[in-house]
């Protein structure tokens, strides 16, 4: 069985030639959860937006179950795969239930059919339908519209979800239940995911492999355990960056 | 009062029904090709400038002598009213040309960009999402040429084309204030009203600020 996405050497080069990523090749298996990790501006978004053709690679091409995204309905493309984006892009005209089924409205689908979809998503990420189909983005607090834009990605049912740093804004208590709402989520629909974060333990908590992006080069590709114990200096130098708080109070206590 | 009512009354009535008329063909006209223009130029950002560039220019134009300038023209001429509602759409159409542009371009591109991804057509964009959030805008503009046009459209009333316009001048010519009055106020009041409901209708589409994440 071909993998859910197959990233075969894609480069992403800006029009004035600057590369912004190189030769990157990636295969993320169906129903698995690959956590694209990395610096600002390493490249990981704009891998992300190769698989939707929000970025057209310059070299290489992305397959999406075995068939390359372009020799497909670019509009059926995206409508086919869920992407949840940082700080939620959420329609500020669009109430909750409106916004979630937006993808099921641009197919036709019935009102009934897109009403009841937006209540049983609502209830899935954790919101009440009954108190929140009718408010409107800025009624909802960070986390709120989080889970929106969660619900909103899976309307169509898609079988990949990209997710580009979709608890990025949140404060950490938050994030740590978004998290635990997307894992239980996730083992539930078992859906193929792609996700960027620059938190390390976001990606060690989330991810059954993880992809370490560095100025737009494949680093390493390893699950979450062969991750902590590799040797590579770049592995290495960013798992150091983390918990640097932690280890020096702990080393002032021994001391 | 009285007998100045029952005598200017019932002309009144008409010719603010009159008035109505000019002004309403000319937004009607004039948003007709406002809008679309406006809507292409936020596809096609380089004609923006010369564009509404050239709205502004018969924006510029004396209204009288933009009158003038109609009146011998072939068609056009025949008719004091057709002349009217040429002038007073080509007023009306920077305002909306205007609005229609910068409230499109506005939009976060954030938005526009959540559009896209979910697979939302060109057409579906457009009346789902940029249309929508730049309402409000496109209906200041409306509201602020239709006062222009009521305005305006008194004016007309000097090349026969009737309207409030039509009480105005014969109460100059014969030095007669009641009869300017007569033409003025209710030529006011029309200005007033439109504003107001158009300003209702904006403010029923204003799209309420997202709070920043505190």
């Amino acid at each position: 069985m071909p993998a859910a996405l197959d990233f075969r050497n894609v480069s992403v080069a800006t029009p004035q030639g600057r590369a912004l990523l190189s030769g990157i090749s990636l295969a993320v298996e169906e129903g698995s959860t690959t956590v694209l990790l990395g610096r600002s501006g390493s490249g990981k978004t704009t891998l992300l937006r190769t698989v939707n053709r929000m970025v057209e690679p310059s070299g290489g091409e992305v397959l999406v179950h075995g068939q390359s995204n372009r020799s497909v309905d670019l509009i059926g493309l995206r409508r086919g795969i869920g992407y949840v984006i940082q700080e939620t892009g959420l329609f500020p005209h669009f109430h909750v239930e409106r916004d979630v089924a937006l993808v099921l409205e641009a197919q036709n689908r019935s009102r009934e059919e897109r009403h009841r979809r937006s209540h049983e998503l609502l209830a899935a990420v954790g919101l009440d339908p009954e108190a929140f189909a009718r408010r409107y983005p800025h009624q909802l607090s960070g986390g709120q519209r989080q889970r929106v834009g969660l619900a909103r990605a899976l309307a169509a049912d898609p079988a990949i979800l990209l997710m580009d740093e979709p608890f990025g804004a949140l404060d950490p208590l938050t994030r740590a239940e978004m998290q635990d709402m997307l894992r239980a989520l996730l083992g539930r629909l078992r859906k193929t995911v792609l996700l960027v974060t620059h938190d390390l333990d976001e990606a060690l908590y989330l991810g059954d492999q993880i992809a370490l992006l560095d100025a737009g080069k494949l680093v390493a590709c390893l699950p979450p355990q062969e991750f902590l114990r590799s040797e590579d200096p770049a592995v290495q130098a960013y798992i150091r960056a983390f918990h640097r708080g932690e280890r020096a109070a702990s080393n002032e206590a021994r001391a | 009062m009285s007998a100045f009512l029952s005598r200017y009354g019932g002309e009144i009535a008409t010719l603010t029904l009159e008035h109505l008329w000019l002004t309403g063909v000319a937004m009607f006209c004039a948003s007709a090709m406002a809008v679309p223009a406006g809507i292409w130029l936020t596809r096609s950002p380089r004609w923006a400038r010369p564009v509404i560039g050239f709205a502004n220019v018969l924006q510029t134009i004396p209204s009288l002598a933009f009158f003038g300038f109609l009146l011998p023209l072939p068609w056009l001429g025949e008719r004091a009213a057709r002349v009217a509602i040429v002038a007073l759409t080509a007023y009306a159409l920077l305002p909306i040309l205007r609005n229609t542009y910068a409230g499109i371009q506005g939009i976060d591109p954030n938005v526009l960009f959540v559009a896209r991804a979910l697979g939302l057509t060109g057409t579906q964009r457009l009346f789902k999402v940029e249309l929508p959030l730049a309402a409000s805008f496109i209906l200041a503009g409306l509201r602020t040429a239709t006062v222009t046009c009521v305005g305006i459209a008194t004016i007309a009333a000097a090349v026969g084309a009737g309207g409030l316009g039509e009480l105005i001048f014969r109460g100059v010519a014969s030095v007669d204030n009641g009869l300017i009055l007569a033409g003025a106020i209710p030529a006011a009041a029309l200005a007033l009203l439109l504003d107001g409901l158009l300003g209702l209708l904006e403010r029923r589409f204003r799209i309420p600020v997202q709070e920043t994440a505190a």
